[in-house]
């Protein structure tokens, strides 16, 4: 069982690297967003401190969502995906391979750069752990809904636009309870409680959202 | 058992009467409109399928 | 099996269509009808609150259609889930007849908790943790829109759009806990609108514009309903014969 997921996995690592443009870009993406805000809004360092845990989040969300469209559309292009969906072993356990692969090519990246970024808006030494924390227990929720939006919008038109607007507020409460563990640290409430809903969250999501995606790819490849 | 005075007590509203008929006249226009497009949608649809359906018997007759 | 066979007949849209054509007219007259009734007891006849003057009024209008954006959205979801479990066409065709009227519920509601919140909080839009879990139920109800209407092959339409419907109603209460905690975290300002005591009569004018805003989603719903069965089946016998029945 965990073989189908690890070679996938494997699989998915192989592709990404040939294509590591796409992983720079994206990573490029979320560094540029986050630097615009201390420009549009002023360099206060106590406003920036305040505004840091929504602005590196919401920056993340999009930044996750970039990859989104190409987590099955290059499979379908060539076949692959068919394939998988008739091979004898359930589809749900490829779909969680495939989250998992897009996770450490997506939300990783992102763990690992913004406590960098944490720190153009001042924030503490704790603030930017927990944020790292936070960053790493949540994106691979993001993975698992976000595969969920790729499979219901595969091969459709206007797919990457549609994907946001079918995803976006389903991220809502990751977005709500990865920025609040970074507030509650940064207003010495601490964040844990925050941070084992997100791990809450993050399980289930990435429990069930990989057999939603495979019912919902079964649709499209119908 | 009429609560109000007058009508113009009843337009008034307490001072409310932007936000009270704002709210009521906003949901009855929209509540009009959406009957409306939808009656009107079906009226097409309709008329749309029967010239379809008459033009396809015109080609099978034929 | 004969029970069986009943089920999927009364399913069908050709028995469905001359059925909902009959029940139409009876639940838009429940409709106006329930609605004279809750505007007079609600305008005419509800005392004024002694908290907020007149401007509660708003209640008779913000409490049905936030009641009305929630429960479609609830049947919408069943009817995904129906589709999805017994491959049904009918429902389907049922989910997304009902979205238009959902979203519109959903931005009245919003509409008229702006209007509220001017004179009571002083500001068009408060980060409530109720007004913003409703922007987020009419974000779902454009997104199930925009996806349904992507997708040209109805069938797939509808299974997606079904998916999608069942994974936003698994989310709705997740959302909906994580706002209200976030509300609480950041300012108290939730002001609550429907806990003052409220008069027998107040009552009962919002239950009647509920009832009467329910049944104009049925009706609406429905018709919206027939026009989709008809085009969908327009290849078959039943919608010629329904067709040709009209022409005169």
């Amino acid at each position: 069982m965990f073989k189908i997921i690890t070679s996938v996995i494997a699989r998915d690592l192989k592709l990404a690297m040939r294509r590591q443009a796409d992983i720079v870009s994206a990573l490029f993406f979320f560094i540029i967003v986050v630097s615009l805000f201390p420009l549009g809004i002023g360099p206060e360092p106590d406003l920036l401190r305040k505004l840091a845990p929504g602005v590196l989040w919401v920056a993340a969300l999009l930044a996750t969502m970039l990859s989104l469209p190409r987590m099955f559309a290059d499979d379908h292009r060539d076949g692959t995906l068919e394939q998988l969906a008739l091979a004898p072993h359930p589809l749900g356990m490829v779909i969680t391979g495939k989250v998992i692969a897009h996770w450490l090519v997506s939300g990783l990246p992102l763990a690992m750069i913004a406590p960098v970024l944490g720190i153009q808006f001042d924030l503490s030494s704790d603030a930017l752990l927990v944020l790292t924390g936070a960053i790493l227990l949540g994106t691979p929720a993001l993975s698992g809904i976000g595969a969920i939006g790729a499979a219901l919008t595969l091969g459709l038109r206007g797919g990457g636009v549609l994907l946001s607007l079918l995803v976006l507020p389903l991220y809502i409460p990751v977005l709500i309870f990865g920025a609040g563990a970074v507030d509650a640290t940064v207003s010495g409430l601490g964040g844990e409680g925050h941070l084992s809903l997100l791990a809450a969250m993050t399980l289930a999501a990435i429990g069930f959202a990989p057999w939603a995606s495979a019912a919902a790819l079964k649709i499209a490849l119908e | 058992m009429i609560h109000w005075h007058s009508f113009s007590d009843f337009i008034a509203m307490g001072g409310y009467g932007l936000y009270v008929w704002g709210s009521f006249g906003t949901t009855a226009l929209l509540m009009t409109i959406e009957p409306i497009l939808v009656i009107r949608n079906r009226k097409s649809t309709l008329s749309r399928l029967k010239r379809q359906l008459r033009a396809e018997s015109r080609t099978t007759a034929e | 099996m004969n029970d069986r066979f009943n089920l999927y007949r009364f399913a069908s849209p050709a028995t469905f269509y001359p059925l909902a054509g009959r029940m139409i007219p009876w639940f838009a007259a429940a409709a106006v009808l329930f609605g004279l009734a809750g505007l007079y007891l609600g305008m005419l006849v509800a005392p004024t609150d002694f908290q907020q003057g007149e401007g509660y009024r708003i209640i008779f209008i913000h409490v049905p259609t936030s009641w009305m954006s929630m429960f479609i959205y609830l049947v919408m979801a069943f009817w995904a889930a129906i589709g999805l479990a017994f491959n049904t066409r009918l429902s389907g065709m049922m989910a997304q007849a009902l979205a238009p009227t959902g979203a519109l519920m959903a931005f009245l509601s919003l509409w008229t908790g702006a209007l509220w919140g001017k004179p009571m909080w002083g500001a068009w839009w408060v980060w409530d943790a109720r007004l913003t879990s409703e922007l987020i139920l009419l974000f779902l109800y454009i997104g199930y829109m925009a996806l349904v209407a992507a997708i040209d092959d109805p069938r797939r339409a509808d299974k997606a759009g079904g998916v999608l419907l069942l994974v936003g109603v698994v989310n709705v209460p997740i959302i909906y806990f994580s706002v209200k905690w976030w509300n609480t975290l950041h300012q108290g300002s939730s002001v609550n609108l429907t806990k003052s005591s409220m008069a027998e009569t107040m009552l009962w004018g919002m239950l009647l514009m509920a009832l009467s805003f329910w049944m104009y989603s049925i009706a609406v719903a429905l018709t919206r309903a027939r026009t989709l069965m008809l085009e969908r089946e327009r290849h078959t016998d039943w919608v010629k014969a329904e067709l040709a029945e009209t022409q005169r």
